[in-house]
């Protein structure tokens, strides 16, 4: 099979401005945070637009490790615009926090190479490498304010976690490689297909604790318990990246591999059980973030209970097992991207050193002193409780119509009740903005280039909800 | 199979040492320790795949285990940065004491 050098452009590009290039500008040129933003900025851009070139071209590389174009190439598209979007909205918020400091972006740009990995997996090294080279400069991001204990708390708490769910997701490899004598996907399909394994249960085992693992790293109960405090503590801009990319991320990882270890129609009798064992975790996950949710007065961790309830609404794709469900996945992300960075990005521009200015009581009355953000905020609000006629809504009505479409009526119902609950803490913080009055003058803002990224979030918040067909049109290149 | 000694023993070994890391990261309040039941964590996963990749005759799991070796340097690392970090701000190395925000 060799190499396909057009097709492996995408992944070559960005690993050789990051190790071959970047690294030699940082260690040569001084005072160089311009220059080092610039280059990666177009970096990212480079490899997007080589990313949207490739799309088309499918098949494997590096020897079958690695898959290209179709869903890989959608999901580098969406890291790299993600990280664009992030680059921009972070410079403002570092220089404002006084630590403005060029590894940032190299961190970042390490962090999309390692997810654009994640995304283009087709054998267990290559995913167990994508999931540590992202999660590696995740724990560096999160503890990047080095004299705040609260950003070393959430690094130190993501770490930990992180680290413990490592061992359970390479333990699970492990045992998958042991029982099918394989590493690549395509091999392992045909044995778990079969049923031929010479070690059923240590199959099992192992499929349970790779699941255990993802689980962790899309904050699905009962692994999520690291994201309210990581997203609290870490510097808003890294909040925002890790909760966005760092979830599609892991979601694509998560729809190969769970449709490598459980095909349709397989002989292994662990599938069965498997599928509902997720069911069941979706079903709580949404509801324990919701109702979490409802009880936070802190903005930033209100958010991250809301991103740990959307992982479970995005797990009913995974559940459902089709082809439509995974492509409600896509969809979802992509617009949960967009909102839940808005939210984030509005958030970082409204906070004051020494994590000020993050309560709910501090946003009252904000449509008087900041209309603009506060209405971005309001629509952003919206669209992730699943209101129409933003991107979060039809999102939502694809993953509901897979589920019920596999037989999971009963998930689908507790699904629409719990995003019931959560319209109370979307459209409370609508209400405080916009019904309360303004405590004290409001403080003048600064966006900068941030404002780059909410015109951007907020114009695909409103196009994927009223225009769903477009990227409903990109899937059919997928399989 | 080229020892004599059965792949069970292996396996056994290694999910002892799995767990005994697990326990040791969940029951240890001390961040060095807990690293070092990380890496045990990893160790016993080492294990599994050699054995394995002995047991079946398939050279994958030997590669992957100097993937695993290189992954695991690079979190200790990162992981002694962030203790440093914390200790040089707060004067501990004891997680029970990291608790601004709720666990």
């Amino acid at each position: 099979m060799g190499i396909d050098l057009f097709g492996s452009l995408p992944l070559v590009v960005i690993w050789l401005a990051l190790g071959g290039v970047g690294i030699v500008i940082q260690a040569f040129v001084r005072d160089n945070t311009r220059l080092v933003f610039g280059y990666y900025i177009s970096t990212l851009i480079a490899t997007g637009v080589l990313a949207a070139l490739t799309f088309g071209h499918t098949g494997l590389t590096f020897d079958g490790m690695v898959t290209m174009g179709g869903s890989g190439a959608f999901f580098d598209i969406l890291f790299c615009v993600t990280g664009i979007l992030t680059m921009l909205a972070a410079r403002p918020y570092l220089q404002r926090e006084d630590s403005e400091i060029d590894e940032f972006y190299t961190l970042l740009v390490s962090a999309v190479s390692g997810m654009m990995l994640m995304a283009h997996a087709n054998n267990l090294v290559v995913l167990f490498v994508g999931v540590e080279l992202m999660s590696i400069s995740f724990y560096v991001m999160a503890g990047f304010f080095r004299k705040s204990i609260r950003s070393i708390e959430a690094a130190l708490k993501y770490f930990l976690l992180g680290a413990f769910a490592t061992g359970f997701l390479v333990y699970g490899m492990a045992l998958v490689y042991g029982s099918t004598n394989a590493l690549d996907y395509a091999t392992i399909t045909s044995v778990v297909r079969a049923g031929t394994t010479p070690f059923p249960m240590l199959l099992a085992a192992g499929v349970t604790l790779m699941a255990v693992g993802l689980c962790f790293k899309i904050a699905a109960f009962p692994f999520h318990q690291w994201a309210p405090d990581v997203y609290q503590g870490s510097p808003t801009v890294v909040s925002a990246f890790m909760s966005t990319a760092g979830k599609a991320a892991a979601f694509s990882a998560f729809i190969p591999a769970f449709t490598m270890l459980m095909p349709v129609g397989a002989g292994a009798s662990y599938v069965m059980n498997m599928q509902l064992a997720l069911a069941v975790i979706a079903a709580v996950t949404m509801l324990v973030g919701n109702i979490s949710a409802v009880a936070q007065s802190n903005v930033k961790r209100m958010l991250a209970f809301s991103s740990v309830a959307h992982a479970g609404y995005l797990l009913m794709g995974i559940v459902s097992g089709t082809a439509a469900g995974h492509q409600a996945i896509v969809f979802y992300l992509t617009a949960y991207t967009f909102m839940q960075l808005g939210a984030f990005v509005i958030v970082s521009i409204l906070e004051r050193e020494n994590d000020g200015h993050l309560e709910f009581s501090d946003y009252a009355g904000l449509s008087k002193t900041h209309p603009v953000l506060a209405f971005l905020m309001a629509m952003f609000m919206f669209s992730l409780a699943g209101i129409p006629p933003f991107a979060g809504f039809f999102g939502k009505y694809m993953l509901f119509i897979a589920a019920i479409d596999s037989g999971f009526t009963w998930l689908t119902i507790i699904a629409v009740v719990s995003s019931v609950i959560s319209v109370y803490f979307y459209l409370g913080l609508v209400v405080k903005m916009y019904f309360s009055d303004p405590v004290g003058e409001g403080h003048a803002t600064n966006p900068g280039t941030a404002a780059l990224t909410l015109g951007v979030a907020a114009a695909f918040t409103v196009l994927l909800g009223v225009l769903p067909s477009v990227l409903q049109s990109m899937f059919t290149a997928f399989h | 199979m080229p020892t004599t000694i059965p792949l069970d023993w292996y396996l056994m070994l290694s999910a002892v040492l799995f767990v005994t890391g697990v326990i040791g990261v969940i029951t240890r309040r001390n961040a060095i320790i807990i690293f070092m039941s990380l890496e045990l964590m990893l160790n016993a996963v080492n294990l599994t795949m050699v054995s394995f990749s002995a047991y079946n005759g398939n050279i994958g799991g030997q590669m992957f285990v100097f993937f695993i070796m290189a992954v695991a340097a690079a979190e200790a690392a990162v992981g002694l940065a962030i203790v440093l970090a914390l200790f040089r701000n707060k004067q501990t190395v004891y997680v029970d004491e990291v608790n601004l925000m709720k666990w």
